[in-house]
């Protein structure tokens, strides 16, 4: 295994670890317990692995981007994430999740979300289930969002504003942990990415490594048995890079994750501790949690998986800092060279890959191209005129 | 493999044997025949909120919890964020609210109760040490379990800060003694699954984990979340030591009842405890 477990606290270094209230700390250690065991458990992962294959559509391809690297001056490669059923990387660890909850007796389950692609995710496995779904979101996402609001509620999921704070997906994940110590007898908590209390951070990196995996034996194919030279990934909470990292981090390959500049908490934030996690964290001399501002519903998070804070601080990672005009730039530059319109979150990688051309020319550098662009397409349209 | 620096500083010490400030006045009011009230004021929540805090204690308060705003509030329900946001958005910190305590003078033991980051970014020991500077017995971290609360209660014991643990339903019954003894000041009781507001009646619930409680500590045992009304606290306080009560407060003093009004609700509260 490239990445290492979590330490019996469920540390990654000093970041990491389980502050919960009372109230969930049973049901965090019986999830840990859970998913172990599952994790272990042959028919899970084969029951996993074909729903993988035959409903999500694994593995995805690696595409080769002939015209955009002519224009860039180096070679992009993209892991196609955005070709999975709901559009993006999300369904991994949603299907391996439910799946879990099922196994675990639960009939209900809870998630937060930013853009909507894990709350389409997760209320996509609930159907697929049986299971009920409750999705929490930002009111401010859910008006940038408003076309994915209405395919949750047409999965039958129920979507509820956060309305408190800066109503994004920092209110979304309060939420939803609220919603889960008061139905923690018959809810899972199926949290979307690498963030909140042991076990989810190691147990989402765990259900994303598929992507890593596959992008490794794809491109020892592609590149006569070698890895690219650079492998990089946006970051919000950082579910999509840990998963494309983990398939490289016991190579030399650079790894490299992208942050909105404005809810960058690697790149500006020191420790902190919120949503159950120690992280870096985008927060006031006094310890209040600060709102993120990004183009990026999805990105729009002032805290960081805590994976991402031990990579940083040990340099096995290095995170830099995209703005929300280099995103837009970078959206129309792969719509118009490839044929492909990304999500505005991988964006920010294809806009750090733009702009340091002159850095990675002449090298290899492959990107998570952790979803589509149909989502946004409203929004830039607004934007673009 | 042996455990890393970071592990062994996890270590959660054995709670310190001799009482604390808070502990010891619950103890001496259980002592003598009375049930205990502890009732919550967000600390910054409008320019009277020093007064409100003085005017619970004159109304009957055996102690009193003052919040300290924290911007992500996941314990509380609708009424305390509110009181949380209203009280940010005027600029309370946690040093302002620290420094007017300081000139409070309430009468009874202080607890504050705030979420585990703005210990944690101030610094243990800085947090610990402005608490007592301030008056203040004890400290309540909703979101520091007790397999985290290691660094911390080193921090606090060391400054004379009773940490107070709280123990929930959900806990197994093997749980509740490594909490119990742990726990300085009182036991907090989480009285239902689910977050701080009120409810029209008091959970089946708080009465099982008082029971389990009881049983196993005889440290004062307070049952908190979901004990809105004086009936509410009657009913609960015939197995628990007392109870603390926050929402059903606050929601009169964002009605703008002042600190008469709270004094009003907590006189109530004292006067039906009493005739039990």
């Amino acid at each position: 295994m490239a990445l290492p477990e979590p330490s019996a606290s469920g540390r990654f270094g000093e970041f990491g670890g389980r502050y919960v209230p009372e109230t969930l700390v049973p049901a965090c250690q019986e999830l840990e317990e859970a998913f172990r065991a599952a994790w272990a458990d042959p028919a899970f992962r084969a029951e996993l692995d074909d729903l993988l294959h035959h409903y999500a559509g694994r593995p995805s391809p690696l595409t080769d981007c002939r015209r955009l690297s002519e224009e860039l001056g180096l070679r992009v490669l993209l892991k196609r994430e955005d070709l999975n059923h709901t559009g993006s990387h999300k369904i991994n660890n949603v299907l391996g999740q439910a799946l879990l909850a099922r196994r675990m007796g639960k009939t209900r389950l809870v998630a937060e979300t930013g853009a909507g692609q894990h709350g389409v995710a997760t209320a996509t496995a609930a159907a697929l289930l049986g299971m009920e779904c409750m999705v929490y979101m930002g009111e401010v996402d859910m008006g940038r969002q408003a076309l994915n609001v209405f395919r949750m509620r047409l999965l039958g999921a129920e979507v509820v504003p956060a309305t408190s704070g800066s109503r994004t997906l920092k209110d979304a994940v309060n939420e939803a942990m609220r919603d889960w110590v008061a139905t923690v007898e018959d809810s899972h908590y199926c949290l979307g990415s690498v963030m909140g209390p042991h076990p989810y951070p190691w147990m989402v990196r765990e259900l994303h490594t598929v992507i890593g995996d596959e992008a490794r034996a794809q491109c020892s194919e592609v590149l006569d048995g070698g890895v690219p030279d650079v492998v990089t990934a946006c970051v919000g909470g950082g579910s999509n890079a840990i998963g494309i990292f983990s398939g490289f981090a016991d190579t030399a390959a650079e790894l490299v994750g992208v942050e909105p500049a404005g809810g960058a908490a690697v790149g500006r934030g020191v420790p902190g501790v919120v949503h159950g996690m120690k992280s870096y964290l985008m927060q006031d001399e006094f310890g209040q949690v600060q709102e993120a501002h990004s183009i990026s519903a999805g990105l729009d998070y002032p805290g960081v998986g805590p994976e991402h804070s031990h990579l940083a601080a040990i340099g096995r990672a290095r995170y830099e800092q995209v703005t929300d005009a280099e995103v837009i730039d970078a959206f129309q530059l792969l719509s118009r060279t490839e044929g492909i319109i990304p999500a505005l979150e991988p964006a920010h990688a294809l806009a750090w890959v733009s702009r340091d051309r002159a850095a990675l020319a002449g090298r290899t550098v492959l990107v998570n191209l952790s979803g589509r662009g149909d989502k946004d397409v409203a929004q830039m349209m607004e934007i673009l005129g | 493999m042996s455990p890393s620096p970071v592990e062994d500083e996890l270590t959660v010490p054995p709670a310190p044997a001799k009482p604390g400030a808070l502990e010891t006045a619950l103890r001496a009011a259980r002592a003598s025949g009375r049930k205990l009230l502890v009732p919550y004021v967000t600390g910054g929540y409008g320019d009277d909120w020093a007064d409100v805090v003085r005017a619970v204690a004159d109304a009957g308060a055996d102690a009193i919890e003052i919040g300290i705003p924290f911007s992500d509030p996941v314990m509380d329900g609708p009424v305390i964020q509110e009181a949380s946001e209203v009280a940010l958005r005027a600029g309370a910190t946690p040093v302002s609210v620290l420094d007017e305590l300081r000139r409070v003078d309430a009468g009874v033991p202080l607890a504050v109760m705030t979420y585990y980051n703005i210990a944690f970014r101030m610094g243990h020991e800085r947090f610990a040490a402005s608490l007592a500077d301030s008056g203040v017995a004890a400290a309540i971290l909703p979101d520091l379990p007790l397999e985290e609360a290691g660094p911390w209660a080193r921090a606090a014991d060391a400054a004379g800060v009773e940490t107070v643990l709280l123990a929930a339903p959900t806990a197994p019954d093997d749980r509740l003694p490594r909490i119990v003894e742990r726990a300085r000041g009182f036991v907090y009781a989480v009285g239902l699954l689910g977050v701080t507001g009120e409810r029209a009646a008091l959970a089946e619930s708080s009465l099982v984990i008082a029971r389990r409680l009881k049983a196993v500590t005889d440290k004062p045992v307070l049952v908190g979340v979901g004990v809105s009304t004086a009936d509410q606290a009657v009913e609960v306080s015939a197995v628990a030591d007392g109870v603390v009560i926050g929402s059903a407060l606050m929601r009169r003093v964002l009605e703008g009842e002042g600190p008469a009004g709270a004094a009003r609700f907590v006189a109530e509260v004292r006067a039906a405890l009493d005739a039990t």
